[in-house]
């Protein structure tokens, strides 16, 4: 059992809403594991039936050993490390410029903000000034790539729980963002459009009409989504009252993004310990208060209507910086402008130099943390002072949202399963990184 | 802020604007409770493990070699210009703590330890250390003590070694050729 505080916490910001159910459902000894009781496993006729590694709804290669009593799940445990990489281990090896390639690859569903993150602790470390276009397209492209990352959870999730409709009209927005991320960087996804101190390139032109017509086009698109899912008989069968999780269980369990706002915890990194421009941008935190799997996409839903308005925002300021600089003119960092290589010595030295030996990051050790649309995105860098990071370390949110898997499913029918992981949202490149 | 108060406290470092304390292995539980029911630090976000073997020597950005005996370090000006700060042991374990309230404080919370010393469990203070500390054991080799099931969990359970240590090699799996048998 674990130790619990003296006095138990006051319900107080950011908790909100009454309690979902009394106590805590943490299995005890081990937190991720549910055990089959003594009782039942003499009493019952326990089946225990693998759940993947290789099946359609587990996200990837999860692997779930589940103990069925009837059709009612009374164990479980979760298998990971199918799609372990050495992400960390190839970092290592790499220069700082070269290695921001990796973070992307890690959770390939938001590339765009695990690029950032890793970037974010290179200039953290380098004490970096970022020029306010590079921060404001940062943002934007963040936005873009939350919207996509959501697009992907709500159509995979709903189709699932049989909503296969779902699946072709989310991937059709997400063809719409795919194709801007194309525009900017020339890649769909995995972009490395951001470098140590800015962007890669300049915003190229025709961008921002194309931008202002998906934000305009992308409400409507949500209503379409709710008009199918919200009120629909099936879906609200499956998904209220499903995979339960408390304000305190989410905490204690290190839960974060819309896990934790759909468990009643007002807690978002944007607004908590505003990054790049989202002090200067106006949204609202969605947060519901019953933590189960129904709210859990109300919450996506929500967000991907607020991070709509974000990127309208952003696209007003940034279509008054036409010609401002995009990257730091820190030339120790930066690779010069192109044609300056034809005329200026010293520029070649710096390009020859960054290119080939990479940039030196002074010592140091940092945490950046960023709400990535899975929630917490840590990453952990030390640096010995020379061109290559030291250790790398990214705190994954969907390894810890699948932490949660065990104490969701208390109750659960072998039906609510898939419902419950589906909810939970993990990416398996980033749990095995 | 001074965090002489904590128990097992040893010493705290502030840099880049994040704050570091570290405290005696062996008091960590009771430093992890006090931090979290005093201090209000509810939030484990991370635990993180670093090797600095071969801190500070020449060529060190990177590793230390593979099995082949190839320095990839060669050729190249990859040496380091200014010597790093020794760090007082081989391995640091870094617990990255929040606080849910406003202006969102973070602390690291760090210990110090020699290859094979143990690192007490603080599953039961924050449940989701579980899968944290046995990726620590697993890709690291710490000895978390006290941790109700520390089995592997992202390589396989008959993997020998830890992958993220510095003397671990690189270079790919040797392959066996069947002229060699």
């Amino acid at each position: 059992m674990a130790i619990a505080p003296e006095k138990p916490r006051a319900r107080e910001w950011p908790l909100v809403g009454p309690p979902i159910y009394e106590g805590s459902r943490i299995p005890s000894p081990i937190p991720t594991v549910l055990r089959v009781s003594d009782e039942l496993r003499e009493a019952g006729d326990i089946l225990q039936v693998n759940f993947g590694p290789n099946h359609p709804s587990m996200h990837g290669v999860l692997r779930l050993v589940v103990d069925l009593n009837g059709e009612e799940v009374v164990g479980l445990a979760a298998v990971i490390g199918y799609l372990h990489t050495g992400f960390e281990k190839n970092m290592e090896q790499k220069t700082w410029w070269k290695a921001i390639t990796y973070p992307e690859r890690i959770d390939y569903v938001a590339f765009q903000n695990n690029e950032y993150v890793f970037v974010a602790a290179i200039e953290k470390l380098l004490g970096m000034e970022i020029p306010p276009k590079a921060v404001w397209m940062r943002t934007l492209l963040c936005e873009l790539n939350r919207i996509h990352s959501h697009l992907i959870w709500l159509g995979t999730s709903g189709l699932e729980l049989g909503a296969i409709s779902m699946f072709w009209y989310a991937f059709r927005e997400r063809e719409q963002i795919l194709d801007l991320f194309e525009l900017v960087a020339g890649y769909r996804m995995h972009t490395r459009y951001f470098q140590a101190g800015g962007l890669a390139e300049d915003v190229p032109r025709g961008f921002y009409p194309e931008c202002r017509k998906f934000v305009e086009w992308m409400p409507k698109a949500i209503d379409d989504y709710e008009a199918m899912l919200s009120r629909n008989e099936i879906w609200l069968e499956r998904t209220k009252g499903i995979g339960l999780l408390s304000a305190e269980d989410a905490i204690a369990l290190g839960q974060s993004g819309p896990v934790l706002r759909a468990s009643g915890v007002d807690w978002d990194l944007r607004k908590a310990q505003p990054y790049l421009a989202y002090d200067q941008v106006d949204f609202r935190v969605p947060v519901y208060t019953h933590g189960d799997v129904y709210d859990r996409y109300r919450v996506h839903i929500d967000e991907m209507r607020q991070s709509t308005r974000i990127v309208a925002q952003c696209l007003d300021v940034l279509e008054g910086m036409e010609g401002e600089p995009w990257i730091s003119d820190d030339r120790k960092v930066v690779l010069p402008p192109r044609e300056e290589l034809h005329t200026s010595m010293e520029s070649l030295i710096h390009h020859f130099k960054i290119v080939t030996e990479g940039y030196r990051v002074p010592e140091g050790e940092v945490y950046v943390a960023i709400e990535a649309p899975r929630g917490e995105m840590g990453c952990y860098v030390v640096s010995d002072g020379g061109p290559r990071p030291w250790r790398v370390k990214f705190r994954g949110s969907s390894f810890v949202a699948l932490e949660a898997t065990a104490t969701c499913m208390r109750n659960a029918l072998v039906a609510d399963l898939i419902a419950i992981v589906g909810s939970l949202d993990t990416v398996m490149g980033e749990v095995d990184r | 802020m001074s965090w002489e108060h904590v128990p097992g406290y040893m010493g705290e470092q502030h840099a880049h604007g994040e704050q570091t304390v570290v405290v005696e292995p062996k008091q960590l539980v009771e430093a992890a409770l006090h931090l979290r029911d005093e201090e209000g630090f509810s939030f484990l976000a991370d635990i993180a493990t670093a090797d600095y073997l071969g801190w500070g020597q020449k060529g060190v950005a990177g590793y230390i070699g593979t099995v082949t005996g190839r320095d990839l370090n060669r050729p190249g000006s990859q040496g380091l210009q200014t010597m790093p700060e020794l760090k007082p042991k081989r391995f640091s374990v870094s617990y990255h703590l929040l606080a849910l309230r406003p202006g969102a404080p973070r602390l690291r919370l760090q210990v110090w330890i020699e290859d094979g010393e143990p690192v007490p469990s603080l599953v039961e203070v924050w449940p989701t250390a579980d899968w944290h500390e046995r990726e620590a054991y697993d890709l690291m080799g710490i000895r978390i003590e006290g941790h109700p099931n520390l089995a592997r969990i992202l390589m396989d359970d008959d993997w020998e070694g830890h992958p993220l240590r510095k003397d671990y090699p690189i270079g790919g799996e040797p392959v066996r050729f069947s002229s060699d048998e």
